[in-house]
């Protein structure tokens, strides 16, 4: 037993615990229910609220369990007749002021105040006075306020001086009226901002889009995996009769803790919108006409079955499911076809039969805490993996040296230890190349020849090599760059040279996903190398092909290499989409429309960035005709005769690929050893690569309320300058 | 020819508010008088107080208005010439001459802000000592003195320095808190105003004892006078060498800066008064960990109010035995009781614990203004229990309080004679707490507002048992359940309210809701 170690008694039986822990902390591992407001265990103690006042032996009065530390041989009654009795004088106090407006109020039926009133209020208040009125507050689109209901907990203060480190409320006057506010007026922007609304303990702060259109206990929770960014963010999805009401945070420690992004919060509205495509429709001498599915699948098979499998190609998303991989993949295998691909952001494939077998972050999502240098290269970390941003800067806030190099300068909330930036990403690798390598390996000699690496990026250098666990990671803007080869090559060096881990984050939910199934025109199952390479994306769009499928893609949105893939897909001959929505996009250059559910309609896999595969059912009824992407491209498979695709559930079309991989270590290290040439004006840096992050993907985009936050409104205002 | 005469003319809020600029002003057109402007003695029914210096004595006229002063110079007051308003030799005024003056033995005597005259009258020989023997003989000094806080808490100084002292960290902090907010409390201002430079070679020696190079004052705003002195005496001690860098050649650095509350009582509390000189809203932190582990900026931090640090120099000066001779049990020392209210000679005396509260009001206060009978007193400001009159024999002393559910506090005492309305001032509390609440706790923010309108109710004769019952249980939550001393303890003065003075409750004679 070590000296930090002691023992106290809770309601009569003992229990280990450490040194300088809080009470609560203890009883909460013990299953013992403390009632609280302002305690939740990922933010501060703030001692405010006096709801878990418990009796301590020999103390003279009632003591706060969230701030009362243990010591060894305590007693404690949390269930005594005085500790009943200060909790009880608490909850009166607070029901004086709160209104009795549970019938009307979205958090009715999951509020921790009117749980405790159940278990510690009194039927009838002593107190008749005047309730206490509160003007509310305008958030902006993702929360609505109620402020009267306020029982200032300080849970959102402290969540965003803490976690989003940008103190966006506080709480301004004395006494009562002491309110959570603003300072100036004006909406809650973190992309993490949404989780007020779960740690507020009262309807305070609720749900906007969600507001008065369903009760808690009519909706069924159904487990949900995030498809907007390479995370694999777990959450819930609420749904009422088939359809998704909201979306809360499943907590997962290894991965998203209790938090969500606004994005994955808010963006189930899109599978709403109102283009979504009803059912298959065939475009007949220029004039698109409802189909039934039996006509419509018949129609693509017999195309792809009359044309040659080189003049076949298929598009597929960065999100789309494992299982959608694998089955585009099969039917590409039996077609002979290796014109397959998922990268549509990416500009620069001279260098793919260097890449890793799938994307990695080279590290468990939660080990980026414990970095002790970390460098952020070509990302706006932020809006690409908001759950990755908040364990970077977790890392910060521990001690870790972070530094950024990026050509555009984007905000964060922490000390960054050097932002290297205003110049081209290539640019400034080679300057911290340079300063990393004793010897420059020769793949990277001719780009870095002649560099002079400054003081900010000697110091990154420096910074990796002296850290003793120190992640380099490659974000997306890195990887859609147009020298993508030699960005990637600079950073294998270095992390090489300083014995740092190479971590990169990918598009979408799945590109793992898509590059284990073989999505790739030179690669193919497990990253097998293909004989013949295919086309990959951008040599698609410019060949006039006879047959392109594309799967769940906006070309002119997310095909990025190219500023007018709608106009040379027009030119090809037969173009199949499967996708959720009939975009205007898809009508002017498809031929075949086929309606497949959203992520929320689906079952399926996604792998995220640490290479975990993470299993979903469908949470909500597919829209109208739209049936899940797997289940179409499956019956596809069988009209294309292609062998053994008689597949009854999504489970065995991801058994049947993880049998068929067997085990595969990723691994990043760069075995390239030919030389990459200089950029040649491909490392502008004054080129936006960035996506914003309310345009990632289909479903996002059609957001009703995330499009109306200022974030989305800017990056607008921007795109349309 | 004569050498000129030197007349005192206190420079101090309570001088100054009553005319005491006009009064100098008048003595230097009318006469050749060289004026020093000095502070209080602390006998404020006779500011503003004219010392001439006649011989070896100063004689005191007061209180001089600027009207009186024609007088006086036909009454050739510049050689003690007799006047209505002559008081005689100022140290043999009962008032004065029967204190034990330790802390407060420079205030009134000197130009606060003249150096060599504080170096004279033994000002830094308590620095100088603590230099030479060094932080732990400063502690084991101040330990052995039984220093207690002076800002209410009574916790004893020596523990609290040792336990800064003992925190590894590679900054510390001194903090004086100056947010003097208790009602009827002077002694802070009196002696920042009167001596400042004793307040700044304690906290100078504080940080010298826990190894602090930096130093805060947490002043009221509502002190601008205060303020003004309090700074010019931050830049005599610095050109003097007193203060900053390598003090007197010792090595040792130590700087103090001068930050402004922004009206806010609670600000007093220690935690809350860290929070605002952080730069942020003046609300409680929860405690632990203490501020003498984490305090300010996270720091360990030595949180003192003026008098503890004040106290500290003599201390060190004379040693912490002798301090120790004054006073009674576990209350070693003297405090600067402050009377006001309804008292005929309200002040600042100075005097060892062990003083009996009658012994205060009514041979030094000389009783009510109002000539009535005194009815009850409220020691140890706002939040202080109100103490009937039968109970005025209670000797000053830390424990005697506590047991009858009383405090010290600072040392303010206000009179109320038999006028007073008991239930009115039982209502004032709460208000009080309802108004200075910092809002944080909801025993505190809510159950001030509630207990007003519950004494409301009470006052009006609305169910009336019911309600003193409810007061009864809102007390005991607020006692109970408040993060900090402000709602933990304004029940104090309530329910000493109700329990002596009942009759004060009642409804009024037929009324019989």
């Amino acid at each position: 037993m070590s000296d930090t170690d002691v023992t106290i008694e809770v309601d009569g039986v003992s229990m280990p615990a450490t040194k300088g822990q809080m009470l609560i902390e203890v009883t909460d591992k013990a299953g013992i229910y403390v009632p609280r407001f302002c305690y939740h265990s990922k933010l501060s103690i703030a001692a405010n609220c006096r709801m878990c006042l418990v009796e301590v032996e020999k103390a003279p009065k009632p003591l706060p369990a969230c701030a009362t530390p243990v010591a060894d041989g305590m007693k404690v009654f949390t269930r005594s007749a005085n500790a009943i009795a200060a909790q009880k004088a608490t909850m009166e106090f607070l029901l004086i002021n709160h209104p009795l407006d549970c019938p009307i109020c979205d958090q009715g039926g999951e509020c921790e105040l009117q749980d405790l009133a159940m278990g510690f209020g009194r039927d009838i208040s002593r107190y008749n006075e005047r309730k206490r009125v509160v003007r509310d507050k305008d958030l902006g689109p993702l929360v609505s306020t109620d402020m009267t209901r306020c029982i200032h907990c300080t849970r959102c203060v402290r969540f965003s001086q803490e976690i989003e480190g940008l103190q966006e409320l506080g709480t301004i006057g004395r006494a009562e009226d002491m309110k959570i506010s603003m300072y100036i007026e004006k909406s809650v922007d973190h992309e993490l901002s949404g989780n007020i609304i779960d740690l507020c303990p009262v309807g305070a702060l609720n749900n906007k889009p969600y507001r008065y259109s369903a009760r808690a206990w009519e909706m069924l929770q159904r487990e949900a995996v995030s498809p907007h960014d390479c995370v694999g963010t777990n959450m819930y999805a609420h749904v009422l009769r088939g359809k998704i009401k909201r979306v809360v945070p499943r907590e997962n420690e290894a991965i998203n803790e209790t938090w969500i992004a606004d994005r994955d919060r808010f963006s189930y509205e899109g599978i709403y919108s109102g283009d979504r495509l009803p059912a298959p429709m065939l475009r007949v001498d220029g004039n698109w006409t409802e189909v039934s599915w039996e006509d419509a699948l018949a129609k693509a098979a017999e195309s792809l079955k009359a044309a040659d499998g080189s003049s076949v190609g298929i598009v597929s998303s960065p999100s789309a499911t494992l299982e959608e991989s694998h089955l585009l993949s099969r039917i590409a295998e039996h077609l002979s076809c290796s014109n397959i691909d998922h990268r549509t952001r990416c500009r620069d494939f001279t260098d793919q039969q260097n890449d890793p077998v799938m994307p990695w972050l080279g590290c468990a999502i939660q080990d980026i805490e414990q970095a002790d240098a970390i460098a952020v290269v070509g990302s706006n970390l932020r809006r690409e993996a908001p759950i990755i941003a908040h364990r970077v800067r977790k890392a910060a806030l521990n001690g870790s040296a972070v530094s950024m190099v990026n050509s555009n300068e984007y905000e964060y909330h922490f000390d960054v230890a050097d932002y290297e930036h205003g110049a081209g990403l290539v640019e400034m690798l080679a300057g911290i190349a340079v300063a990393a390598c004793d010897t420059l390996p020769d793949s990277i000699a001719a780009v870095c020849d002649g560099v002079k690496p400054s003081a900010g990026q000697k110091r990154i250098a420096k910074s990796l090599r002296k850290a003793e666990s120190g992640l380099l990671l490659l974000g997306n803007i890195a990887a859609r760059h147009e020298a993508f080869s030699a960005i990637r090559a600079l950073a294998a060096a270095i992390a090489e040279a300083t014995g740092a881990t190479l971590g990169s984050l990918s598009e979408g939910a799945n590109s793992a996903g898509a590059a284990l199934a073989g999505v790739l025109p030179h690669r193919g199952r497990g990253g097998k190398k293909r004989s013949d390479t295919g086309l990959d994306v951008i040599q698609m769009l410019d060949k006039k092909l006879d047959v392109t499928l594309l799967c769940n893609v906006e070309p002119d949105a997310d095909i990025l290499a190219s500023a007018n893939a709608v106009k040379q897909l027009a030119d090809h001959k037969f173009v199949i989409a499967l996708t959720p929505f009939a975009s205007d996009d898809l009508r002017e250059c498809a031929d075949l429309l086929l309606p497949v559910g959203t992520f929320a309609e689906s079952a399926g896999t996604y792998v995220n960035c640490e290479g975990r595969w993470q299993s979903f059912h469908g949470v909500a009824n597919p829209v109208d005709e739209a049936r899940p992407g797997w289940k179409v491209l499956r019956v596809l498979a069988n009209l294309l005769q292609v062998p053994d695709s008689d597949y009854q559930t999504s489970e065995e079309v991801r058994d049947e690929l993880k049998n068929l991989l067997g085990d595969i270590e990723p691994d990043n290290r760069y075995r390239g050893d030919t030389p990459i040439g200089r950029p040649n004006g491909a490392d502008a840096p004054d080129r936006e690569i960035d996506v914003p992050i309310y345009q990632v993907d289909a479903v996002v985009r059609r957001a009703t309320a995330l499009q109306l936050t200022p974030e989305a409104q800017r990056t607008r205002a921007v795109a349309e300058d | 020819m004569r050498s000129k005469r030197v007349v005192y003319v206190p420079n101090e809020t309570s001088a100054v508010s009553l005319g005491a600029n006009e009064v100098a002003e008048a003595i230097a057109d009318k006469t050749d008088a060289v004026i020093v402007r000095n502070g209080s003695r602390g006998m404020c029914w006779l500011e503003p107080m004219v010392e001439v210096v006649v011989g070896a004595e100063r004689i005191a006229y007061g209180p001089v208005t600027p009207e009186d002063v024609d007088g006086l110079i036909e009454s050739d007051f510049l050689n003690g010439g007799k006047h209505d308003l002559l008081l005689g030799p100022t140290e043999e005024i009962p008032y004065l001459k029967n204190q034990d003056r330790w802390t407060f033995q420079r205030c009134g005597l000197i130009n606060p802000l003249d150096l060599a005259a504080y170096l004279e009258h033994g000002g830094f020989s308590g620095l100088t000592h603590a230099l030479e023997s060094g932080p732990r003989g400063v502690l084991e000094q101040v330990k052995k003195s039984g220093l207690r806080g002076r800002g209410g808490a009574g916790f004893p100084t020596g523990i609290k320095w040792q336990t800064v002292a003992d925190a590894k960290a590679d900054q510390k902090y001194v903090t004086c808190n100056a947010d003097e907010g208790d009602s009827g409390t002077f002694s802070d201002r009196m002696l920042m105003e009167g001596d400042p430079l004793t307040l700044i070679e304690g906290m100078i020696i504080a940080g010298f004892a826990v190894g602090a190079s930096r130093g805060y004052v947490y002043l009221r705003s509502e002190y601008p006078l205060t303020r003004d002195i309090f700074e010019k005496a931050l830049k005599v001690a610095r050109a003097g060498g007193w203060l900053g860098d390598d003090i007197q050649g010792s090595g040792f650095d130590f700087d103090i800066d001068l930050h402004l509350g922004a009206g806010s009582y609670v600000c007093g509390e220690e935690t809350a008064m860290l929070e605002s000189l952080e730069g942020k809203a003046g609300v409680i932190r929860y405690k632990p960990p203490l501020p003498a582990v984490e305090g300010l900026f996270g720091k360990p931090t030595v949180v003192n109010n003026v008098i503890t640090l004040a106290s500290v120099p003599n201390i060190i000066a004379m040693s912490g035995d002798r301090y120790a001779e004054h006073g009674v049990d576990r209350s070693k020392g003297t405090l600067a009781f402050q009377l006001a209210g309804n008292v005929r000679r309200g002040g600042l005396v100075e005097k060892a614990f062990g003083v009996s509260l009658r012994n205060l009001i009514e041979d030094f206060g000389g009783g009510t203004a109002s000539g009535r009978p005194i009815r009850a007193v409220q020691v140890g400001g706002p939040l202080g229990a109100y103490v009937p009159a039968a109970q005025l024999d209670i000797l000053l002393d830390y424990e005697k309080f506590a047991e009858i559910g009383a405090m010290i506090g600072h040392g303010g005492i206000v009179v109320f004679d038999d006028t007073v309305d008991m239930a009115a001032q039982a209502r004032f509390a709460m208000e009080f707490c309802a108004i200075e609440s910092c809002g944080k706790c909801t025993p505190c923010r809510i159950g001030a507002v509630r207990g007003v309108e519950v004494i409301d109710r009470i006052i009006a004769n609305e169910n009336r048992e019911a309600n003193l019952d409810l007061l009864d249980e809102l007390c005991d939550t607020m006692i109970d359940g408040s993060l900090c001393a402000m709602g933990g303890m304004t029940p104090f003065p309530v329910r000493s309210a109700v329990k002596y003075f009942p009759e004060d409750f009642m409804p009024p004679a037929g009324d019989n809701k």
